[in-house]
């Protein structure tokens, strides 16, 4: 299966985090309860996600259960990219 | 705890319903007032205070409880319309401020917002997503998401001078584009504000309620700067009942809240709130006051699950826009003059 989720952490750790000991977070921790990514992030994420793979987010994927941890755009994206 | 939403608590067992809200508004209105004298006077050291008066209830209600503190001939207003604005508005704002005996200048901000480019790349963004749209054509940005349990984005909805609508969500450089062009409107006016403030060695009156100011829902060094925020602890019910207390006009009374910002009609719970501010302010103090979704749900005539969901939301964008509020951060305190 493809792995999305090194090129997801450093989008995170350069923007969100910007690597500067920032939370450590696992790949199942939610960004929103860690605090690491808000509405305007998500935004951002997105772009990132359509920009870098081509895929089209639509508005009722727009759901923390495709987008708010590692493990679940991990999932969303081999759905719609295929593994 | 002093505020008067919190004086007003119910026991935890009392049911969840619109009376939680009440509140002594004669009490409340003195209360008010007596904190604004001593706080232009001993704090901040001015003469009297600015009022930006959009014609809705907040700004009409912090004019007309300046006017009571300090006196008609110490509080001063401004009209500040632009080509998007709606005419009623200062219609409004003119009725309130003469029917509270206060001096007042409408300045047309248009021509300002013109020079300083807040149409040309606003529209410049809009243009992106519709390549169509022109000058002649009217738009508004909706709140989608947070409201169905997703994450908040914003939808353009543009209309055509025929009457067609296309909506589309706005990407994210677009829609910075688009608040960041259309947030000159609440800085142009603020700089007014204060340009009048100096001149008059006056102090500049804030007017979000409780739920704009929990909620982030101000353009920061915009509509957010203020030197006294009157109301931001009362939630919208309340500004109402102290409204019609006032005595302020009808048609103030009875407005519902609208952003007057962008050209196609919008309120506010279409632009950034997730349920009528009713509602709205039953659920922001159920959340405070701990309150389950399984009250709330009942109080709204909503799922539980819908009721969770608010909630949620209302810690979204708590979080989101907490740079809203924040103060300029020093890298250590100077005691000296922040003590």
């Amino acid at each position: 299966m493809r792995d999305y989720k090194a090129d997801l952490r450093k989008f995170i750790d350069d923007n969100y985090i910007i690597g500067l000991n920032g939370p450590a977070f696992a790949d199942a921790d939610s960004f929103m309860d860690r605090r690491i990514i808000d509405s305007t992030g998500f935004l951002e994420l997105v772009m990132f996600l359509e920009e870098t793979w081509g895929v089209v987010v639509a508005d009722d994927e727009m759901v923390p259960e495709n987008l708010d941890s590692l493990d679940q755009l991990q999932a969303y994206l081999t759905s719609k990219l295929g593994a | 705890m002093s505020g008067a939403s919190e004086r007003m608590a119910m026991p935890a067992a009392a049911p969840l319903e619109p009376q939680v809200l009440e509140l002594d508004v004669a009490a409340e209105v003195e209360r008010i007032c007596a904190w604004m004298v001593q706080e232009v006077s001993s704090t901040l050291h001015r003469r009297g205070v600015v009022v930006a008066m959009s014609g809705g209830v907040d700004s009409s209600v912090c004019a007309a409880l300046a006017v009571r503190a300090l006196g008609p001939r110490k509080v001063y207003g401004l009209l500040l319309p632009e080509r998007d604005s709606k005419t009623a508005s200062s219609d409004l704002g003119r009725e309130v401020a003469e029917y509270l005996g206060m001096s007042y200048e409408l300045i047309d901000i248009s021509p300002t917002l013109q020079a300083i480019g807040c149409y040309r790349l606003r529209d410049d963004a809009i243009r992106v997503v519709f390549p169509d749209y022109a000058e002649d054509w009217k738009c508004k940005v909706a709140i989608a998401g947070g409201a169905t349990g997703g994450i908040n984005f914003f939808k353009l909805i543009v209309e055509a001078p025929d009457g067609r609508r296309q909506e589309a969500r706005l990407p994210l450089r677009e829609y910075l584009q688009v608040v960041a062009a259309t947030s000159f409107k609440q800085r142009v006016r603020k700089t007014l504000e204060y340009y009048h403030a100096d001149r008059l060695n006056f102090a500049v009156i804030g007017t979000p309620n409780r739920l704009e100011y929990d909620q982030g829902f101000f353009v920061k060094n915009g509509d957010g700067a203020a030197d006294l925020k009157p109301i931001a602890h009362l939630f919208k019910t309340q500004v109402y009942a102290l409204a019609n207390y006032l005595g302020l006009p009808a048609d103030v009374c009875a407005a519902l809240p609208t952003t007057d910002t962008y050209s196609l009609v919008q309120g506010q719970e279409e632009f950034y709130f997730a349920l009528p501010y009713d509602q709205m302010d039953l659920a922001l103090w159920a959340h405070n006051h701990g309150r389950s979704a399984s009250e709330l749900a009942v109080a709204l005539g909503m799922t539980e699950e819908h009721a969770q969901i608010v909630f949620t939301d209302i810690e979204a964008k708590r979080r989101t826009t907490h740079y809203q509020h924040a103060r300029p951060l020093l890298v250590e305190p100077v005691t000296e003059v922040n003590s």
